[in-house]
């Protein structure tokens, strides 16, 4: 308790610095690794474009179709609600797109802080129910690793001491900044080595597929 | 000189040989009670309590330090430093305040060590060069700054650290630190001490401290950072004039710009108010005049430990203090590297794997059936 401010000043600081190297360089490890491990060259005519079926597809993989959406109802809503939520909240709020700012010289207009604590507030609900669901449901229950609930509890962390900084419910509040700031930090560190590294390749992936379809002249 | 007796007379015989009115005593114990966040109804029992109280005598040690601490407490209203230096503490030893000087100075100090053994409080402003500095760093007298910090306090009853460089290290403590400043904390272990930090402290926090212990008989209740609670308790944003606007989401965006003339949040231009523990937004400065949040500009986090080292003063609470676009193109660049490494010698691997490979027959996938 009593170091509660050298732990702030220690995860914005040095813990940073580790974070962010960690981060870049598994990330651009993964990245590198899946474009340059190649892909057969194609011999075979392409039967149409590949942007816009590669586009399509992320759309069309994005918006669940009635199909899914009948039989899994609750991954559809409660996913969309907590991922717009999380991102809402890391996009659109004023001290995060400061320290955007300050890394990468952009920004961009801030939602007012109701907003965002309400958005918060949901999408710590909709992530409480995701564990649940994944705890009962009993095909998840059988296909969930270690890692899906890894994962899980840190992205719940991260929104949690998020929170609690927001309403000052932890004294004194450095702590509770440090441990915010700490758990998003452990986050970047384990997205590009876990599931997570989805955030980034989940939309190349469903264009890649598209595009592979289009070629083939199927639907996409 | 002749060592004065403190323990001689008590608080309200010097008063009234002072000729200090009984309004003037009580509304000064009003102030008091307002002071340390007690209700007015107090103010008797403050005053009952003074009234009996004898002045304590008062070593005032000077180290690695700006004197802003001591100008600070030159600017105290209620109580004034008059009030305070000739009615309520026996103030002993004094660099700055005091008319002596030289040995007859320093005589003063070692009369007062010896005429209240166990009794005496010690002030300290300024950082200290620590046991392990060069001693000649910072000296008075010929002593170095450690040794006299350890003569005086070893039989006084409790130090009072007071101004950011002595409670936390402050300014001569800020990387690279070159004199290995330390703070009174962690030098002192075996008495009590209660830190009155800031850069300087509000005037009235540091007689409001001795006032208490006074009128007490006991120091006030510490924070996690020894700390009244009285004084440390809430953060500046907690108690900030501000903060409505803050929880708006309406924030000042320059020094002059229509959110700053509308005082709006200064969040945005560096305030450190959501991490600072002060009494600036409830006290104020200058007899209550005003705050420096008030008078539009971002609280600086004086009052907090590594103030100096916490990044830049208009740099916004969630920015981290060292990294930078540049360390994360310099990361983003040794990824680019690793990665191309990586997949350089997969796609080695691959190759290697196609250049020999067995090819399976028909009889052989068979015959594992
Ligand atoms: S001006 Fe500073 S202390 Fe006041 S509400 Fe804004 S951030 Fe908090
Ligand atoms: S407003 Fe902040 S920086 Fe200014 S004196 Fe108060 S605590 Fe120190």
């Amino acid at each position: 308790m009593s170091g509660s401010m050298e732990f702030l000043l220690w995860t914005k600081g040095p813990m940073f610095n580790i974070a962010i190297t960690i981060f870049a360089i598994g990330l651009l490890v993964r990245i590198a690794e899946i474009f340059m491990l190649g892909r057969k060259k194609n011999f075979a005519e392409a039967r149409a474009g590949e942007w816009g079926p590669g586009f399509r597809t992320m759309v069309t993989r994005t918006v669940a179709d009635p199909g899914t959406f009948e039989r899994a109802p609750f991954n559809v809503v409660v996913g969309w609600i907590w991922h717009i939520g999380f991102l809402i909240a890391l996009l659109l709020f004023l001290p995060h797109i400061a320290l955007i700012e300050s890394l990468t010289g952009l920004s961009w207009p801030a939602l007012p802080n109701p907003v965002i604590s309400l958005v918060t507030s949901v999408t710590l609900v909709a992530l409480i129910a995701t564990l649940v669901h994944r705890m009962t449901h009993p095909v998840k229950k059988r296909i969930s690793t270690v890692e899906d609930y890894v994962v899980w509890a840190v992205v719940f962390a991260v929104v949690l001491t998020g929170w609690l900084a927001y309403y000052r419910l932890v004294n004194p509040y450095p702590l509770v900044l440090g441990m915010h700031i700490l758990s998003a930090e452990v986050m970047l560190i384990l997205l590009p080595f876990t599931k997570l590294t989805h955030i980034f390749t989940t939309f190349i992936a469903r264009w890649y597929n598209g595009a592979a379809f289009g070629r083939k002249g199927v639907q996409s | 000189m002749a060592a004065r007796n403190p323990t001689d007379k008590t608080l309200g015989e010097s008063l009234r040989e002072r000729g200090v009115s009984r309004r003037g005593f009580l509304k000064f114990c009003a102030a008091t009670a307002s002071m340390m966040a007690l209700p007015p109804s107090m103010a008797p029992a403050i005053a009952a309590a003074l009234e009996q109280a004898k002045r304590p005598s008062v070593i005032w040690l000077s180290f690695q330090e700006c004197t802003g601490c001591t100008e600070s407490l030159t600017r105290s209203h209620a109580p004034t430093l008059e009030d305070l230096i000739l009615d309520v503490i026996s103030l002993d030893y004094h660099h700055t305040l005091q008319a002596a000087a030289g040995d007859a100075a320093e005589h003063a100090r070692e009369q007062a060590m010896a005429a209240n053994p166990g009794e005496y409080l010690v002030i300290v402003d300024g950082s200290i060069p620590g046991p392990d500095s060069n001693p000649g760093y910072s000296t008075v007298a010929g002593h170095s700054n450690y040794a006299m910090l350890m003569e005086t306090v070893e039989n006084a009853a409790a130090v009072i650290a007071v101004g950011t460089c002595a409670t936390f290290g402050g300014l001569p403590g800020a990387n690279p630190n070159p004199t290995g400043a330390m703070s009174v904390m962690d030098l002192v272990k075996d008495k009590p001490v209660i830190n009155v930090s800031g850069c300087p402290p509000i005037p009235m926090v540091i007689t409001g401290v001795i006032a208490h212990y006074l009128t007490f008989g006991r120091l006030p209740e510490l924070d996690a950072y020894n700390r009244p609670m009285a004084f440390f308790g809430q953060s500046i944003h907690d108690r900030c004039y501000r903060r409505p606007f803050y929880d708006k989401g309406l924030f000042a965006k320059t020094f002059d710009d229509e959110g700053a003339r509308l005082g709006w949040c200064l969040y945005e231009l560096g305030c450190k108010g959501p991490t600072t523990y002060n009494a600036c937004a409830t006290m104020r400065w200058n007899d209550g005049t005003s705050w420096p949040v008030e008078a539009g500009h971002p609280c600086l986090g004086c009052s907090e430990p590594r103030f100096w080292d916490a990044g830049g003063f208009y740099n916004t609470v969630s920015v981290p203090t060292s990294a930078s676009g540049v360390n994360v193109l310099a990361a983003g660049a040794a990824g680019a590297i690793v990665g191309g490494a990586v997949a350089a010698l997969a796609k080695k691997q691959t190759k290697t794997a196609v250049a020999h490979r067995q090819p399976v027959t028909v009889e052989e996938l068979e015959a594992k059936l």
